[in-house]
Formats: C-alpha cells, sequence, structure tokens
C-alpha cells in the first residue's frame, strides 16, 4: 500500500522535481482564476444566471464574516473567501477520477496553514500597529506571554493536521475498501467524503476568522477601556 | 519481521483505539448539549450550530492526532531504517 506521507514525482523541470500534488494545485488556481475572470468580466445590472450565483457565494461568505467577527468584511472578504473556495474546490477534486485532492498531502496543507499564520500577523499589524500586535500577546496579562506565544505556532500546526487527517484519512478509507469490497461498495464512503469536505473548507475558513479577529480585537483594545 | 515493526503495528492499532474512545465521548457531549439548547431556543439555531461545528472541529483534533501518529508509526517510522 502507498504511504499516505510520499508524494508521486510526475516530471522534472532542470533539478526541481515535480510532484502530482502541485500539478493538480496549478489546475485548480486555473480554474478558480479563469473562472473568477470570465464571471466578473461583464458584469451588469439586471444579473444573469452565473452572476446570481457567484453573488450569492459572495454575499454568503460576507455574511459568514460579518457573524463571525462582527465587524464589516470587507478587507477579510478576499483571503477568506479565496481560502474557503480553494479548499472546498481542492477536497472536492477527488470525485474527478484519477484524481487525488492535493489536500490530501501534508506539503499543500502547510502552505495553507502557514498562510493563515502569516495573515494572523499582517492583519494585527495593519489594525495596531507594531506597539499593538506586541501588546496582543500580552493579553490578558503578561504572564500569559510564552503561552501565547506557544499558541500561535501551534494553533498553526493543529490547523494543518487537522485538514490534512481529514482529507488523507477519506481518501485512504475509500482506498482500503476500494481494494476490499469492489467497485460499487465505496460510493457512500464518497458521499460522507463530499460532507466532510465542505465542513472542512468551512471549518478551516472559520478558524482563520476566529484567530485574525482575536489578534485585531487585542491589538485594538485600548488601556483605557481595560480598566473598567 | 523484528520486534521493533511488531510493536510499531500494535502502537499504531492501539493508538487509533484508544484514540478514538475520548473524542467520541466528548463529541456526544458537545451534540447532546446542542440539540437540547436548540430544541429550548430553535432561533438560536444558526449560531449554536456554527459555535458546534467549530468546537467539534477543536475536539476531533485529538482523535486525528492519534491517526497521524500511528500513520507516522506505520509508513515513516524512525526506528526502521
Amino acid at each position: 500500500m502507498k504511504s499516505p506521507l510520499e508524494n508521486t514525482i510526475l516530471f522534472q523541470i532542470g533539478p526541481v522535481p515535480i510532484a502530482e500534488t502541485v500539478v493538480t494545485t496549478w489546475v485548480i488556481m486555473a480554474v478558480l482564476v479563469s473562472g473568477s475572470w470570465l464571471i466578473t468580466r461583464r458584469l451588469r445590472r439586471d444579473p444573469s444566471t452565473v452572476q446570481s450565483v457567484a453573488e450569492l457565494l459572495c454575499d454568503l461568505v460576507d455574511s459568514q464574516i460579518r457573524e463571525t467577527m462582527r465587524t464589516e468584511p470587507g478587507p477579510y472578504r478576499a483571503f477568506i473567501g479565496t481560502l474557503f473556495l480553494f479548499i472546498l474546490v481542492a477536497n472536492w477534486s477527488s470525485m474527478i477520477p484519477g484524481v487525488e485532492p492535493p489536500t490530501a498531502h501534508l506539503e499543500t496543507d502547510a502552505g495553507l496553514a502557514i498562510l493563515v499564520f502569516f495573515a494572523v500577523i499582517w492583519y494585527g499589524l495593519k489594525a495596531g500597529g507594531a506597539r499593538g500586535y506586541l501588546k496582543s500577546f500580552a493579553a490578558p496579562t503578561p504572564l500569559m506571554i510564552p503561552l501565547n506565544f506557544i499558541e500561535s505556532i501551534t494553533r498553526t500546526f493543529s490547523l494543518l493536521v487537522r485538514l490534512f487527517g481529514n482529507v488523507m484519512s477519506g481518501v485512504f478509507v475509500i482506498g482500503i475498501v476500494l481494494s476490499l469490497a469492489g467497485l460499487l461498495v465505496p460510493i457512500p464512503f464518497m458521499a460522507l467524503d463530499l460532507l466532510t469536505g465542505l465542513v472542512q473548507a468551512y471549518i478551516f475558513a472559520v478558524l482563520a476568522m476566529v484567530f485574525i479577529s482575536s489578534t485585531v480585537a487585542e491589538a485594538t483594545e485600548h488601556p483605557e477601556t481595560e480598566k473598567d | 519481521m523484528d520486534w521493533i515493526a511488531i510493536v510499531s503495528i500494535l502502537g499504531a492499532a492501539f493508538s487509533v483505539a484508544f484514540g478514538a474512545l475520548g473524542p467520541a465521548l466528548g463529541e456526544g457531549r458537545a451534540v447532546a448539549a446542542a440539540m437540547d439548547a436548540i430544541a429550548r431556543q430553535p432561533e438560536a439555531a444558526n449560531s449554536i450550530s456554527r459555535t458546534l461545528f467549530v468546537g467539534l472541529a477543536m475536539i476531533e483534533t485529538t482523535a486525528i492526532y492519534c491517526l497521524v501518529v500511528a500513520l507516522l508509526l506505520l509508513f515513516a517510522n524512525p526506528f526502521i531504517s
């Protein structure tokens, strides 16, 4: 049985080996970018069907950001929406025969989790400046500085392991059932996989929102409101 | 097959078996509490289920850690060179 921690190398460009995961990721990126470009190329006041669906999706992301972060979604819409859409499409790409979802490999998930790690720093710096961001480590008391520091690293790690474990175990279970039972038996597992993929994409986006909004809230907290 | 491989396979099986126990009990309690809350206050179902999903993901992480430990033991064991 193939190890889920290994990558299949498809071809080499010079000294750089290109894995199957990278090719799938770039295909998904190309589909998402060209799709978005095609949809937003001709926006009209009376929307076509495709534009309505895109607006509905955008509105859904907006309302989730508004409910979870309790702020206006403007600065966060692009990042959170892209994370959600990319992970969703990547998870569901396992439905195409022969395609292994890139999120079932440790490297893609590590990239996404590191993006969230840097986004927390970026939004924290933008909201409270360097002083406000550093002060968010000392919340609620300076005693918590080492714990908060460790937490900012371990929560990135747990984000990565959660997505990897869920998607990879789905792919793995389908492979095992297919090798044991035969052609049509894994279909209920694949249906379960669709649900897991959606839930994991949603949870990844929600957790990114929660991390960003907690840092932003602590960075912009004023000292005079702390006293009362 | 030497004894390190045998112990690794046993360790992987035990880590998944016992790693699934705790989160299963915890998730059961969480879902039961959420159902209770929704039954009492159906209009808050949206925000309750959102919080429930995030909480379940947090609880589930411990089980996923056990799964990753089992996979490391089976496929990337540092003690078998």
